[in-house]
């Protein structure tokens, strides 16, 4: 039977039909639908939970395949950089049940923090990386993964990008078969798991050993396809770049690598000797090409012309290969000169109103990771600096230390429950051990909300759906030894600027929970504004624009002029701002900023 | 079948419902025996910004992007959104408008200007291939709003020798039953705005 799934889902598929028992994930984009499918169409056979962050994900992974049953664990790009401690020190252990590791990397950095290239992770951590171009093989690669884990005791990285995971194509379903290995823990295997030097080096010489009948395996593995056309000239590549190689250049000769790592050298140098010239397309850092340059073979054409930032696209590809031959098509408008449309926080954003508090307070902000990042675009213009999931509490303590006293009402750190989850409780323990004096707000929308609202251990429920211990936050971060710790109302702004202020100036660490903020577009915590909409009293307005600086994508402006262009007391004015109906959900921040009482409730 | 793949590229605003539009034709020409792909960005899609998706079907597709100026349909749920990949569309390629007008942040800060007469824009260069639909006019009139993308759908579908209930089959497996009757509607005003 043939379905179409997104890549993603054919993962989980792969996974379940492989006979996967465990799986773990932190969500992350473009990865996060992986065990959201799971649990959704899988949970009968598959354990299938949202961890805190990767590194544990990935370590619950390794504990099941210790006991024998097939695991795996799945994450972003960056997540890999989280879960990079236990990932390169597994691959010494090897595995026991079958362990893959996907990940999946997003060029042109649609929505992360970086774009970098996840397959220097396989030649760095010393294990095999399958690189499946569309969902048939996502869901086949996934499948093959956990086998070649078992077969050559070793986790198995899976890697997709953007237009991988995020992309649908018709996939042949087959049936789930169930591991046969015996589970169980066994004390005798300690030298295997126990990564203590005298195994280590055991372990380390074993290492090598893998990676070499890998790589005699690689030459006769299924999935490095020769596909021979024209013979003048020859092209090596992987993944989501030979489908759009494939679409421009029809006619060239091919090799497909569905393993990028380690490369089958027999095969390309064969490939290199049939063609007369070899191109080398790849999507980020010229992976194949150093390595095949290597081998002492001559690249015709690689990343001298094929960028090595972005994303690709056939058309890139195209315009690279061709240089002066390639014809653009015809440019009607110029569509840079448009409005551009960025994603924006939501109307009635809790965040919004938190934002702009510490936009009137004047602070430099150390922001994270997540959907309050869309902060820092304009008019809020609100977070001053993003690293990584966590950093921003980091951040503000060491800027604090560096400045002293002087910083004191300068700067603040903000990140959201989930966040703080996953990385800022170590972060604020050194604040309080330390005896640093930052402040730092956690932004508490009850959600993972960016990727998709997923739970998280403050949200009291499993991914399922089933009720579970609840992390009161307050608590939690009194426990850290943090005295100085408030509750405000965001949608309270008068309130909100005292207390961010406060906290600021105030020469302690202190913590400010955002608190009834849920995610606007969370359907099971909606908070219930006092009125349903808010309106503009045009009379009244005097288009000072001030509500503007909110951002809120439910308010705009109109020009006025002649007659309008004056308010009822007699003042002169260019425009009026204007509230969507439909779009304001009455969070009433608007009206709190207006000076002139041209905003007032509207009646459903 | 012939060999040609045929892409269509749909864009709209987050929240509009782009991207289901794109899953049913997704399932309609698979049903019909077409190889399928179809790529989309999402992540930050719900928040209000742009959102695209690839669609294309022929004998065997490889690219889950279309080639740009490759474009044979262009269809789009918002004005702006449509203009902004006029360039994508091949000559002779068919246009597809929902003259709706949604304010992205510049233009309500008054920075910018929503471009004027977007229609128009496109009839100079694909004259007698632009179809303008008020497919928030006629979703409303079926009794919701958000129905717009179905409404666009109906239109799109008149453009092939596809049997109306394979569409029909298609949409309502995407959706569920209580609001099968509404989409219904939706799908035959969408197929009735185009002549």
């Amino acid at each position: 039977m043939q379905k179409i799934l997104q890549g993603n889902y054919a993962i989980a598929r792969g996974a379940w039909e492989a006979g996967v028992r465990v799986a773990c994930a932190y969500p992350g984009t473009p990865s996060s639908e992986i065990i959201a499918a799971m649990s959704e169409q899988y949970r009968k056979d598959v354990i299938a939970e949202w961890s805190p962050n990767e590194k544990v994900a990935l370590e619950v992974a390794i504990g099941a395949s210790f006991t024998g049953v097939r695991s795996m664990a799945s994450m972003k790009h960056v997540g890999l950089n989280v879960a990079s401690d236990p990932f390169m020190t597994v691959s010494y252990t090897g595995v026991k049940g079958g362990l893959v590791v996907i990940v999946a990397d997003d060029p042109y950095s649609h929505s992360s923090q970086n774009e970098q290239d996840s397959r220097h992770w396989a030649r760095f951590g010393k294990v095999p990386m399958l690189e499946p171009c569309d969902s048939q093989e996502c869901k086949d690669f996934t499948k093959m993964a956990f086998e070649l884990s078992e077969r050559f005791d070793t986790p198995v990285l899976l890697r997709t990008e953007t237009r991988v995971a995020h992309s649908f194509s018709p996939v042949t379903l087959e049936d789930r078969k169930e591991s046969t290995l015996p589970v169980g823990l066994d004390k005798k295997e300690a030298p295997k798991y126990t990564m203590v030097p005298i195994y280590v080096r055991i372990r380390r010489r074993l290492v090598e050993e893998r990676m070499k009948k890998l790589e005699a395996f690689a030459d006769e593995f299924k999935y490095n396809i020769l596909e021979m056309n024209d013979p003048k000239v020859g092209v090596i590549t992987s993944g989501v770049c030979y489908n759009y190689t494939k679409e421009v250049f029809p006619q060239y000769s091919y090799l497909k690598l569905g393993m990028a790592w380690p490369l089958p050298r027999r095969m390309i140098s064969e490939f290199s000797r049939s063609v007369k010239k070899i191109i080398v397309v790849e999507q980020l850092d010229p992976f194949l090409e150093t390595e095949i340059r290597a081998m002492g073979i001559k690249v015709f054409r690689g990343k001298d012309v094929i960028p090595s930032f972005y994303e690709l696209s056939p058309e890139m590809i195209e315009r690279s290969l061709k240089g002066k031959r390639y014809k653009p098509p015809k440019e009607r408008i110029n569509a840079e000169e448009l409005p551009k449309r960025p994603p924006n926080l939501c109307s009635g954003c809790s965040h919004r109103a938190l934002f702009y508090a510490i936009k009137k307070l004047g602070l430099f902000t150390f922001g994270d990771i997540g959907c309050y990042t869309l902060a820092t675009a304009p008019p809020l213009n609100a977070i001053h600096s993003t690293i990584c999931m966590g950093a921003g509490i980091g951040g503000a303590f060491g800027a604090m230390k560096a400045l002293g006293k002087e910083g004191l009402g300068k700067c603040c750190a903000v990140i959201g429950d989930s966040t703080f989850l996953h990385a800022g409780i170590p972060p604020l323990m050194d604040i309080v051990y330390n005896k640093g004096n930052s402040t730092t707000i956690i932004l508490d929308n009850r959600t993972t909300g960016m990727t998709g609202l997923q739970e998280h251990p403050g949200t009291g429920l499993t991914i399922t759906g089933e009720p579970t211990h609840q992390i009161d936050l307050e608590e939690l971060v009194r426990a850290l030894g943090v005295k100085q710790v408030r509750k405000v109302d965001p949608y309270n702004l008068q309130e909100t600027m005292e207390v961010i202020k406060e906290e600021v100036e105030r020469d302690e660490a202190s913590v400010i929970i955002t608190a009834n903020g849920p995610c606007m577009l969370h359907r099971r915590e909606k908070r219930r504004f006092e009125h349903p909409f808010y309106t503009v009293l045009t009379e009244n307005c005097r288009g000072c624009g001030l509500c503007l600086e909110a951002g809120c994508p439910a308010i705009s402006w109109k020009e006025v002029s002649g007659e309008d262009a004056i308010t009822r007391d007699g003042h002169k004015r260019k425009g009026v701002v204007q509230i969507n109906r439909v779009q304001c959900p009455g969070c009433g921040l608007c009206r709190q900023i207006c000076k002139f009482d041209a905003i007032v409730p509207g009646k459903a | 079948m012939e060999e040609k793949v045929t892409n269509v590229l749909l864009s709209g605003v987050g929240g509009q419902g782009t991207i289901l539009a794109s899953d049913i034709l997704c399932s309609v020409f698979h049903e019909v025996g077409y190889d399928v792909k179809k790529s989309e960005v999402h992540g930050m899609a719900q928040r209000g910004g742009d959102v695209t998706t690839h669609f294309r079907f022929g004998k065997k597709v490889y690219s889950p992007l279309i080639k740009y100026g490759d474009v044979d349909y262009l269809i789009s749920l918002e004005l702006l959104e449509g203009l902004r990949y006029i360039n994508w569309v091949k000559k002779g390629g068919k246009v597809l408008l929902n003259q709706q007008e949604v304010f992205p942040p510049a233009v309500n800060l008054g920075k910018m200007k929503y471009p004027e007469d977007v229609v128009g824009v496109f009839k100079k260069y694909f004259n007698g291939h632009v179809y303008a639909v008020d497919g928030l006019d006629l979703a409303m009139k079926c009794g919701d709003a958000r129905a717009v993308n179905v409404v666009i759908i109906g239109a799109f579908s008149k453009f092939f020798d596809i049997r109306e209930e394979i569409w029909e089959k298609n949409l309502l497996s995407h959706l569920p039953p209580k609001i099968h009757e509404l989409n219904l509607r939706a799908f035959k005003a969408g197929r009735g705005a185009i002549s």
